[in-house]
């Protein structure tokens, strides 16, 4: 990461109006996100969406043929280019042949895309914003932090200052007044606009309609008061039929702002009159710039199934520590992320990409079933094609691809890491790695791994057998959770076989886009774990879990491996999270817990892995809640701790804000003890109670219940 | 039922919603609520009612009598004009919002330029949700679908929510049973 990037992240973790506000916003929006969408199926609706989308998205050269047909025939002009530069000239000619000397906007993210306001200033033209949020950071000479809101990231203190020169008069920064001046400077403006530009929310091929919303009423005021009515258009925004408009209309207000609806929609179909009787002189301009291209590549097609409701933005750990500008100046957050890979070009996402901690809560609330966490890997593993590995982590995945030399560096980092261990913890490390300790402690390395341990371990002779994946964590930091889980399976009818060759699952590798280390690991992995005749692959750390239930599978298949397919398959069909497992055997009656004691309050925090990807979060609560803990829920249970794997490592200052409104959360519920079923979370939460001082177990499910199983 | 379900969400954003039986009353209520809002014939004060059904039959010289309110709509009167008065043509219940062909420039004029729209909506108009309402429409012979719910709302400055942006700041929905049945 450039170092010019690393401060700007620094800046905007530092600042507490944008973290204030963004945080503020995140937690109302999930809760009114919620109740918007009371009484409607959200998988049906987004399931169609994605699927309208994504026929519109094959066919984009049919439905823009389609839509140029039937907007002419309403008497429309469609103009229609790959080029931006294209369309800001096209728009500028049409301005000097009509003698153009203001123009009035209304928000149009295809506009900032295409730096449309600087173009037509340099020609002597007049463009006012008139969105408030843009008519903000217009005077500020910012650029938008985010698709919806732009100006999010300002006080009213700033915005009243803003206004106080605009109209020579010190205004308070009373919000309602504020709007009200906005109101009257702008209302002039309209009025003597001799062009209005806007985008478009959605255009419709079977009818050559436009659909545009706002709250404001500004696109109204745009598409009615001047005679000449630009849309600029990205052809992703292209369906086929008006019917499906109701679909989008369903899911955009909803997951963009949680409303039913905005204040206005207004679908433009053909030019309309103008206050003197003349028609309106309406151009709609429908821009590809890389979209085609992108429909082209069988991956990154899914990102056109986007709305442009930024709820990824709203629901991003990260983006609401970092807001907008982190991002660069025009598409922000998790589609950002893509959009600016493609639209900009791959080079310019190369750090913000590395934003993403994956924990896949913008997954789950996509309208457009977008994968959008898939596609940052995408990326990465693209940049690490194009641009190979950085030097560092060459040398780190070499390593991790030799188990031998691997795990002996790990039993010599137990002893390298005395002189700064505390009991079982690394409080501080000196120098440029104090950060890693900077409101965390780290484990220390166990002395003995578990590895070693498990030989020295008795199990009783038992029928039928179950092989444990132990994962890095387990083994080398946490042993003892090893150990619990063999208690508890044996005590099921299970023997535990611990394959020595197991090595490192290869999720670091692949998170780094490193995915030919991620597939040597996972082979390494098959031939481990399928030597040995077993009913199931266990393992207690979802990242693992998932690499073997899932990304063993999608790694070969993006770097065409399709020999060890079938047997990475039938891996993942035997492949369970200790939760889900030992909640089955319980309800089979293969294994007891003591119930119904008083073992007081707990609170559970779901990892990522483990709640988005495996869709698992009840079985660890109904086992815990059994026993006889009583379950206090936490504010954002299934909120990221900031871990992510070596995300921590790479952006502390991101992580450890994050870890911090966890252990509040945490501590808010007064539970004793804090579950959860990843041992990351746990080495996470556990150092971030160490440094806090508070008295609060962090455990692993697991640990719990081997404590209480029926003798 | 329906109605109900209107009047809700469209009271859930601050819209105000009445219902009257007939044109008269409905026409008594407009006229006493203009005089109470100090309806006067200077800027800021007048009131402009764009052309409509509900008109059809209304003796407008009684109410020329009432010095402020004009049925001429121009782009100058209704930038001036604290009232506009028009007639949507539908409602849709799930959303509380109204619909109109707002083809005709002056239907949009005084919708959106004065302080307060007066929507007058009759009651049979209601329908339950927006594919109800897209089905009825023809594109084609509605250059321009204008859907209003609500009055002008912001949240642009630190979220606050604000009512009266560029557009209206009071959205008053009058419902007549006699424009066309009962729901």
């Amino acid at each position: 990461m450039g170092n010019k990037f690393k401060e700007s992240i620094h800046s905007a973790v530092n600042n507490a109006n944008l973290t204030g506000a963004l945080g503020k916003f995140s937690e109302a929006y999930k809760v009114n996100r919620a109740k918007a969408y009371e009484g409607i199926d959200f998988e049906e609706l987004r399931g169609k969406i994605a699927e309208l989308k994504s026929y519109a998205a094959s066919h984009f050269e049919e439905l823009s043929d389609q839509f140029t047909q039937n907007a002419e025939a309403c008497g429309a002009k469609v103009f229609r280019t790959n080029d931006p530069a294209k369309v800001r000239e096209y728009i500028l000619k049409v301005a000097q042949d009509n003698n153009v000397k203001t123009v009035v906007k209304s928000k149009s993210m295809a506009t900032e895309e295409i730096h449309l306001n600087q173009y037509l200033e340099k020609a002597g033209i007049e463009v006012g914003e008139t969105d408030l949020g843009e008519w903000i950071i217009q005077l500020a000479g910012q650029t938008p932090s985010h698709m919806v809101m732009p100006a999010i990231h300002m006080t009213k203190e700033e915005v009243s200052d803003l206004f106080s020169k605009e109209v020579n008069e010190r205004l308070t920064s009373d919000i309602p007044r504020l709007v009200k001046v906005a109101r009257e400077k702008l209302r002039p403006a309209f009025l003597a606009a001799d062009m209005g530009i806007s985008g478009g929310n959605i255009a419709v091929a079977e009818t050559g309609s436009i659909v545009l919303m706002t709250n404001e009423g500004n696109a109204r005021l745009v598409t009615s008061l001047p005679k000449i009515h630009i849309a600029l258009v990205g052809i992703e925004k292209l369906i086929e039929k008006f019917a499906d408009v109701a679909t989008i209309l369903e899911a955009l207000p909803r997951s963009a702002t949680a409303q039913l609806l905005t204040s206005y929609v207004s679908i433009i179909t053909g030019p309309t009159p103008n206050c003197d009787g003349t028609m309106k002189d309406l151009h709609i301009i429908l821009m590809d710039n890389r979209r085609s291209e992108m429909a082209a590549d069988p991956k990154f097609k899914q990102a056109l199934q986007c709305i442009r409701c930024a709820s990824c933005l709203n629901v991003c750990p990260v983006f609401r520590l970092v807001g907008g500008h982190v991002f660069g100046k025009v598409y922000t957050g998790g589609i950002g992320t893509i959009l600016t890979a493609w639209f900009d070009e791959l080079k310019k996402s190369e750090d913000i990409q590395g934003l993403c901690i994956q924990c896949g809560a913008c997954k789950d609330v996509c309208p457009g079933k977008i994968d959008i966490p898939d596609l940052i890997m995408e990326i990465r593993r693209r940049l690490v094609l194009k641009q190979g590995v950085p030097l560092l982590q060459k040398t780190i995945y070499a390593v991790v691809n030799n188990r031998k030399l691997f795990h002996g560096m790990l039993r010599a980092a137990s002893i390298a890491g005395k002189p700064f261990t505390s009991g079982t913890f690394i409080r501080h490390l000196p120098l440029f790695l104090a950060d890693l300790t900077d409101g965390r402690s780290l484990p220390a390395i166990a002395e003995e791994p578990f590895r070693d341990r498990f030989k020295k371990i008795s199990q009783p002779r038992l029928k039928e057998r179950v092989v444990f994946y132990a994962g890095c964590l387990i083994d080398f930091a946490y042993p003892e959770m090893g150990e619990s889980l063999i208690k508890i399976l044996n005590k099921a009818g299970f023997e535990v076989v611990f394959p020595q060759n197991q090595t490192c699952c290869g999720a670091p590798a692949r998170y780094n886009g490193a995915y030919e280390v991620a597939e040597k690991n996972a082979i390494d992995n098959i031939k481990a774990l399928l030597s040995v005749d077993a009913a199931y692959v266990v393992s207690a750390c979802p990242t693992c879990t998932v690499a073997l239930a899932h990304e063993f599978i999608s790694t070969f298949e993006s770097v065409g491996q399709t020999e060890w397919l079938p047997k990475a398959r039938e891996l993942a069909g035997k492949t369970a999270d200790f939760s889900t497992l030992v909640k089955k055997l319980v309800d089979e009656g293969r294994l007891a817990l003591k119930e119904g004691q008083k073992l007081g309050a707990i609170t559970y925090h779901d990892s990522c892995h483990l709640k988005r990807t495996l869709k698992v979060s009840q079985q660890p609560r109904e086992l815990l809640q059994r026993t006889g803990y009583e379950l206090t829920e936490m504010f954002e249970c299934d909120t990221c701790c900031g871990m992510g794997g070596s995300y921590s490592l790479k952006l502390p200052e991101i992580s450890a804000p994050i870890l911090q409104r966890k252990l509040r959360n945490i501590k808010d519920t007064g539970a004793a003890t804090v579950a959860m079923d990843c041992p990351g979370c746990v080495m996470q939460i556990k150092g971030g109670f160490d440094q806090d001082g508070a008295s609060i177990k962090v455990k692993h499910t697991l640990e719990l219940l081997a404590e209480q199983l029926d003798i | 039922m329906i109605y109900e379900q209107f009047k809700a969400r469209a009271e859930g954003v601050s819209a105000e919603v009445y219902r009257f039986a007939t044109k008269k009353a409905a026409l008594d209520f407009v006229i006493g609520f203009l005089q109470e809002e100090g309806l006067a014939d200077m800027p800021q004060q007048s009131a402009l009612w764009a052309e409509c059904s509900f008109l059809d039959g209304v003796d407008r010289d009684v109410m020329r009598g009432l010095a402020g309110l004009k049925f001429a709509v121009t782009r100058k009167l209704a930038s001036e004009a604290r009232f506009g008065i028009s007639q949507m043509e539908w409602a849709l219940a799930d959303t509380g919002s109204l619909a109109q062909n707002s083809t005709a420039i002056e239907q949009r004029l005084v919708s959106s330029l004065p302080t307060i729209h007066i929507a007058l909506v009759p009651t049979s108009g209601i329908l339950p949700d927006m594919p109800a309402l897209l089905s009825r429409i023809h594109p084609k012979e509605c250059a321009y679908l204008a859907m209003i719910t609500g009055p002008s709302r912001t949240a642009d400055i630190e979220r606050v929510l604000t009512i009266g942006v560029h557009g209206p700041e009071r959205l008053v929905i009058v419902f007549v049973d006699e424009l066309g049945g009962t729901v």
